[in-house]
């Protein structure tokens, strides 16, 4: 669902969400909380590939694990390109470790890591999972 | 298509619980 917010007409809506500059994008789960704030402009896959974030984020949220978990994988597969990717895959990995409690696939994150998106800040959030 | 804003946040936030939908906000100063 949408919601427009134009400075001119709503300014008071900016103050209610914290918006500090334009274009700045939210994305609210069902109960209004905010699970992805993005500020400034983003090329179209880009802008897209963390609207998914978002959305997998809302999911992550409510401990729909098995959603969350497809959605992540949908972003790495869709956007592999993305800043946002390596960030999936490590929540893709958090995702399955919530829904089975598997302890090694958080190994199998970091093993990923090594392959492909090793200078990532999410490489290193994963490495004290290396095996 | 084209997509219909809504403008008014407290009735997206409602139509959003109600729904039990996402809601995406779009801050803008861009001309209309």
């Amino acid at each position: 669902m949408p919601l427009g917010a134009h400075i001119k007409e709503h300014p008071a809506y900016f103050h209610r969400f914290d918006a500090v500059w334009t274009p700045t994008v939210l994305v609210l789960d069902a109960s209004g909380e905010e699970r992805l704030r993005i500020e400034g402009y983003l090329p179209k896959d880009e802008f897209r590939a963390h609207l998914e974030l978002g959305l997998a984020r809302v999911a992550f949220m409510r401990k729909q694990w098995a959603d969350a978990e497809q959605r992540y994988a949908q972003i790495v597969e869709r956007y592999p390109d993305s800043k946002v990717a390596p960030e999936a895959v490590y929540w893709r990995g958090v995702s399955h470790y919530k829904a089975t409690n598997d302890h090694t696939v958080l190994g199998d994150v970091a093993e990923q890591f090594k392959g492909k998106y090793q200078d990532s800040v999410w490489a290193l959030k994963a490495l004290p999972w290396s095996h | 298509m084209s997509i219909q804003w809504n403008k008014d946040a407290d009735a997206a936030l409602a139509e959003a619980k109600e729904a039990k939908r996402p809601l995406l906000v779009d801050f803008s100063a861009a001309p209309a």
